[in-house]
């Protein structure tokens, strides 16, 4: 059972910068149609940079523990370096290979961070 | 019950197949059914033996092959008991025919402020259509909600229905809790009142005898499917008296009498309903799905199903972190179910590892699986394949989800198998 790793289970059972912003800077909400998970993605920036970040989902394991292990890796990120997060990064932090049918439910809280930077450059060229 | 279950999965070639490294269980019939040998071989030999185009030839190939094709529309006249094979009309799946009934009966019938009926256990293909076409029209769209037992609220549409109703939809068999609606008593408390209805017989078609002139529904839709045949091919079946007052749904050839450079006149239906060329190798297999279900019989297929529900039933319901959605008493073929603290997709997952094929989600009946206060389901769906013995490992699968999720579950205590 190589998909369910304990590092993916304890994501799932723990998962890390859960909840909600005060004040974001942008927040996403974000739906898989295909099976009705669901993500709210707030992230706070200052001067460039991800100071913090949250997130609110109902799920499966595989959009629970990846939106978990994806917030952990932008910490104190520069937002320019977000821009070139992949779909390969986020199967490298869960470290397993997601069958195609799974992969929507893999990408789901990058889905929502891409949208929440698209946001945040908006929001500058304001 | 000899003749189902193990015995019959030789006539189906894909049972063959290993999937890492175990025989497969296939537990996903509501979604589409597996193929027998008579229905893949009746495909290629059309191909291989009298592939032509219909209705425009009069070579001796396009003459079979019309006539295979018009005699199954026969053949599915009878099946259905309808009045005539010129009330059957092919389609390219149930939802296509539910779509032709909206772009043509119904967007001529219904006018603003009319009204027409849908209930909560509708798929998304007899529902969405008809939001659409109230929008369009600015009619009200009125939904039969659902009794806390999971069947129909009868009462409640009784007070639906009022002369204002033209049009009252109904699935014959839930693709996610298995409700089999009062159909013939509904249908007749919708004609009191004027209105047609229309049945959405795509669970229930390949599963339990479908008389239509018993029912005395106006249209009524399916797929091939689901019940043994090729995909591609839909039924719809109208009464004749409401067809020939359709207009046509698609133009071009085939659909046409005579045409002129400017005007044209349109075939008598079910013709003028079928434009272009049609899916003739499907339609042709599509015979002998139909004549394998009728050897084998619909009592013993009922029969089957009930036996397979009632143990699944009875095996799931020795866990007491899963929940059943199922009306109590009902036989039908479909039992979904949600396992506590685990994700309905993570189950599928689990499943598929072990050759398992379930459905996960919300099975394309969104409203229905919200109204049960979940976020998904789990589904397994049986057919006249399955045994007793593909539940004992769908069991073996759960308590394997048991083991994985352990971690996550607030409680310990899983009960064997028995
Ligand atoms: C109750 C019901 N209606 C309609 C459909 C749509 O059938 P199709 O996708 O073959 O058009 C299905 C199949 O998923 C169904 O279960």
């Amino acid at each position: 059972m190589d998909l369910y790793s304990e590092t993916i289970l304890d994501h799932y059972r723990y998962p890390r910068h859960r909840g909600s912003l005060l004040r974001p800077s942008a927040r996403v909400v974000q739906h898989n149609p295909l099976c009705g998970d669901v993500i709210k993605l707030d992230i706070a920036v200052r001067d460039s940079k991800v100071v913090d970040t949250r997130f609110l989902g109902a799920g499966c394991a595989i959009s629970q523990a990846a939106t978990s292990l994806l917030l952990d890796s932008i910490q104190g990120k520069n937002i320019r370096s977000l821009e070139r997060l992949t779909r390969q990064n986020v199967i490298d932090l869960l470290g397993i290979s997601v069958s195609k049918a799974r992969e929507q439910c893999a990408q789901l809280g990058l889905t929502a961070l891409q949208k929440a930077i698209t946001m945040l450059k908006q929001k500058r060229k304001r | 019950m000899q003749k189902l279950g193990e015995h019959i999965k030789k006539q189906f070639p894909i049972f063959s197949r290993r999937i890492n490294g175990h025989p497969l269980v296939y537990l996903d019939n509501a979604s589409t059914s597996q193929k027998p040998r008579a229905v893949i071989d009746a495909l290629s030999t059309y191909y291989k033996t009298m592939n032509a185009n219909i209705h425009r030839g009069i070579h001796t190939l396009s003459e079979e092959a019309t006539d295979r094709y018009e005699q199954t529309r026969t053949r599915v006249a009878r099946f259905l008991n309808a009045a005539s094979p010129t009330e059957i009309i092919f389609t390219r799946g149930c939802t296509e025919s539910i779509n032709l009934v909206a772009a043509t009966w119904a967007a001529a019938a219904i006018r603003r402020d009319d009204k027409i009926i849908v209930s909560a256990l509708e798929h998304h293909a007899n529902l969405v259509p008809w939001q659409e076409l109230a929008r369009k029209k600015r009619a009200r769209l009125d939904i039969i909600p659902l009794t806390a037992e999971l069947t129909l609220d009868e009462k409640r549409f009784h007070t639906l229905l009022s002369r204002k109703t033209k049009l009252v939809c109904l699935t014959s068999q839930s693709n996610v809790l298995g409700t089999v609606p009062p159909l013939r008593r509904m249908i007749k408390a919708a004609h009191t009142v004027g209105a047609r209805v229309l049945v959405d017989a795509a669970q229930s078609v390949g599963h339990s005898r479908t008389n239509v002139h018993a029912l005395d529904c106006d249209f009524l839709a399916f797929s091939s499917h689901k019940m043994l045949g090729p995909t591609g091919v839909g039924v719809l079946y109208a009464k004749k008296e409401i067809l020939e007052m359709m207009p046509p749904y698609q133009y071009g050839g085939d659909m046409v009498e005579s045409v002129a450079q400017r005007r044209s006149t349109y075939r008598p239906a079910p013709w003028k309903f079928e434009a272009g060329t049609p899916n003739i190798a499907d339609v042709i297999a599509f015979a002998s799905a139909i004549d394998f279900l009728e050897a084998i019989g619909f009592d013993a297929i009922q029969q089957h199903d009930a036996d397979l529900l009632s143990y699944a039933r009875s095996v799931f319901a020795n866990y007491h972190r899963v929940q059943l959605f199922v009306p109590e008493g009902e036989s039908s073929s479909v039992l979904s179910f949600t396992v506590e603290g685990v994700h309905p997709h993570d189950v599928a997952t689990v499943f598929d590892v072990q050759a398992i094929a379930i459905r996960s989600g919300l099975h394309c009946a969104e409203p229905l699986v919200r109204l049960l206060g979940v976020e998904a389901t789990a589904r397994m769906s049986f057919y006249l394949y399955n045994t007793r013995s593909d539940i004992d490992r769908a069991a073996r699968a759960l308590e394997k989800v048991f083991k994985v999720f352990s971690l996550t579950l607030p409680r310990s205590g899983i009960q064997p198998l028995a």
